[in-house]
């Protein structure tokens, strides 16, 4: 009898889930879907019909969109503007980071405690300020001020996470490393940066997807030179009925890089996002 | 940053010669290490540390920044109603969001751990954050779409609507002025004319298209000649439209079509007492009246606007649906937090409660909540936190005419200095509440990192 009521519930708990997996991916589906039809079919019916009738679909949006050139070039100031912040934050971050965990100086804790407390800035109060700033050096409107602008922003959290990673460092690796004779560098580069490497890949991931999938900042910073895709894309969302056959296919083009990542580094994906989620 | 920092460093105690050695080795050693903060040190203060004070600075001055105003720009954010909708937003987001994402979490979290393919479930679900806000934007604003054709949603609602209530086939539906029906309070078309057992009566409408009418449809002529027994009351409802001119209004003509499906009583002293439903060629019969006299309703339903499903991204509900989309994203997050937390709690506890015989709701509700507590005040948080800058998909979602219905701090403060507003001062104040409103987040988060280090 409690058999058949345990394998009742079971058989309910997993009929329940299905139904919340699918409508988790229908949005999705939806948008891979619409990326594939016409503008015409977009306009007269659903995605959905193409299920019925799947003659419909077809990559010419796809194609259209390679020979877009503001979508091709928007797509590297995307690439532009992650890798190289990515790489900064991960770098700075991982110096001070050891001289937070290991190194003494001056003013070393109270600094610490402001780090933490910059965690929760939000961006927005910055955008002002730092666009005057880089107006009058003339970094307004390329992609190193908006990656200036991404790695500052980027470091609190960045920082937070490796000191307190190194800091679980045994004493007496770094001791004898030391006694070795090692410089500080020697020991950062060869001792430090390798135990370090699964914060390092989170923090690396977590920082790439968010400036991949930043706009707020590419949308003040940058110009339509510098824009990446995000801001392409929203630059064309007011004729939003109209060009779902260029919106469809950008905005599927632009979240197959994240996903992709996603899956590939699946651990250090849900760490990195887990550690990130307190900014 | 540094100079100050080199400033406040302690001069090193006086020393003895053969400390001298060592003396300069740490100087050495503090030198190297300030090289090694100083990069950081530098893009913090510069485009952090200092933007924050000069956000505060300048949220005291007017528009162009020429004159001191003081707190005019703060009260000016309560005055203006736009600012005070986006508060109000705000405020519904901070509440709703972490609430919903908490709830759902925790619940997804428990059962999951009931599944086999639990992995597979925690990937898809944990997905979309790494989707941007635009791209999720982008996909909502197409589940959204107020056009049941084009929007999921919507063909969801009305197919769900229409399966519990027929639609309406005749929308438009009229009759003509003074051609023997007359239009009720309520929608309905009466006779104007009684009419008694062993009548057939004629009903024309108009406004109905010719490619509307449903492909069963027979022409009207043959039925509404045909006799009534003494018992019964006959009719035909029909399109008083003849195609190409001619015919004459208020008669059947030959060629006039019958309307399928139409609703049709039969009213006594304001009483229904017999109801049918139009045949092909639009004819009715009630059989079995009792003498006397009657008229021939055509119900309101008959000609009910067909339902249109909801309007999401309308002023009422934008916010909730933008909230939706929002879940969307962050359910996984909390999942997989809060089950990273069940993870951890002590399995003798559940297991003597299940030995005790507790069932699986009182496990949940007096064992798993209460020692989840710490983890889901931290997801809460969170949740808090992010909701409080939520910026890209109200952005996204809400079309041009509903932004400023859907307006939240984060939104109305780039519109505000950015987007047309142009008034730095007010957006420099709302950039300097949104950093008052996080910091109870950021005193919670030096406090636990605090508690950590100990």
């Amino acid at each position: 009898m409690n058999a058949i009521r345990r394998g009742l519930a079971s058989s309910l708990v997993q009929a329940f889930l299905v139904v919340i997996g699918l409508v988790w991916l229908t949005p999705l589906a939806g948008l891979f879907l619409s990326s594939l039809r016409s503008a015409q079919e977009t306009a007269t019916g659903g995605w959905w019909t193409a299920l019925a009738s799947p003659g419909q679909l077809s990559f010419d949006n796809y194609s259209a969109l390679l020979g877009n050139s503001g979508m091709t070039q928007a797509f590297w100031n995307t690439v532009l503007i992650s890798v190289p912040t990515t790489f900064l934050v991960v770098v700075i971050a991982a110096l001070a980071g050891y001289a937070f965990a290991w190194l003494d100086f001056p003013g070393r804790d109270p600094l610490f405690l402001l780090v933490v407390a910059l965690l929760v800035v939000p961006v927005q109060i910055g955008l002002l300020p730092v666009a005057k700033l880089f107006g009058q050096m003339g970094l307004f409107g390329t992609i190193p001020g908006v990656v200036l602008f991404h790695v500052s922003y980027g470091l609190p959290f960045a920082i937070f996470l490796l000191r307190n990673y190194f800091a679980e460092m045994p004493k007496e690796m770094l001791e004898a490393a030391r006694m070795d004779g090692g410089g500080e560098w020697r020991i950062f580069t060869r001792l430090v940066l390798p135990v370090g490497r699964p914060a390092i890949a989170s923090l690396a991931i977590f920082q790439f997807l968010w400036v991949w999938n930043d706009m707020l900042v590419a949308l003040l910073f940058a110009d339509s030179s510098s824009q990446p895709l995000t801001v392409e894309l929203q630059s064309q969302i007011r004729q939003f009925g109209s060009n779902i056959d260029v919106l469809a296919p950008g905005a599927f083009l632009s979240l197959v890089v994240p996903v992709v990542v996603f899956f590939a580094f699946q651990k250090h994906f849900v760490q990195g996002v887990m550690a990130g989620s307190v900014k | 940053m540094t100079a100050t920092l080199l400033k406040e460093a302690s001069p090193p105690p006086a020393a003895p010669a053969d400390h001298e050695r060592k003396r300069r080795a740490r100087r050495r050693a503090r030198v190297i290490a300030l090289a090694f903060v100083f990069p950081a040190l530098l893009l913090l203060g510069a485009l952090v540390v200092y933007p924050v004070l000069f956000s505060v600075g300048r949220s005291f001055f007017d528009a162009s920044g020429d004159r001191f105003v003081g707190g005019d720009n703060y009260t000016e954010m309560f005055r203006d109603p736009a600012t005070l909708t986006a508060v109000r937003n705000t405020a519904i987001w901070v509440v709703v969001a972490p609430t919903l994402l908490t709830g759902l979490g925790l619940v997804l979290a428990v059962l999951v751990e009931k599944i086999r393919w639990a992995t597979a479930f925690k990937l898809l679900l944990f997905m979309p954050m790494a989707v941007s806000f635009l791209a999720a934007g982008i996909i909502f604003r197409l589940a959204y779409d107020e056009d049941p054709e084009k929007g999921v949603l919507n063909a969801a609602a009305v197919s769900v609507h229409d399966a519990f209530k027929d639609a309406s086939s005749y929308p438009n539906a009229r009759a003509r002025d003074g051609q023997g029906l007359t239009k009720a309070a309520d929608g309905s078309y009466g006779t104007t004319a009684a009419a008694s057992p062993g009548d057939t009566v004629g009903l024309g409408l108009v406004g109905v298209r010719a490619e509307d009418l449903p492909g069963d449809a027979r022409p009207a002529y043959p039925a509404s000649g045909r006799k009534a027994s003494a018992d019964e009351l006959r009719g035909v409802v029909y399109l008083d439209f003849t195609r190409g001119g001619g015919g004459e209004q208020g008669k059947v003509d030959r060629t006039e079509s019958g309307l399928p499906g139409m609703k049709a009583e039969a009213v006594r002293d304001g009483k229904a007492v017999a109801s049918a439903t139009t045949a092909a060629d639009g004819s009715f019969r009630f059989k079995g009246l009792d003498p006397g006299s009657y008229t021939v309703r055509l119900p309101a339903s008959n000609f009910a606007a067909p339902y249109e499903g909801i309007s999401w991204l309308g002023p009422a509900l934008v916010t909730p649906a933008i909230i939706g989309a929002y879940l969307w994203i962050w359910t996984g997050f909390a999942m997989v937090l809060i089950g990273a937390g069940l993870a951890a709690l002590p399995r003798d506890a559940l297991e003597a409660a299940r030995m005790d015989g507790a069932n699986e709701w009182q496990i949940f509700r007096r064992i798993t909540v209460p020692l989840l507590a710490p983890v889901l005040t931290v997801v809460f948080v969170t949740l808090v936190i992010n909701v409080m800058k939520v910026f890209d998909l109200v952005y996204i979602i809400a079309p041009g005419p509903v932004q400023e219905d859907a307006t939240v701090l984060a939104t109305q403060m780039w519109l505000v200095s950015f987007g047309g507003g142009n008034n730095q001062g007010l957006g420099s104040a709302l950039g300097v509440l949104l950093l008052l409103l996080v910091i109870p987040a950021m005193v919670f988060n030096v406090r636990r990192f605090r508690g950590s280090q100990r």
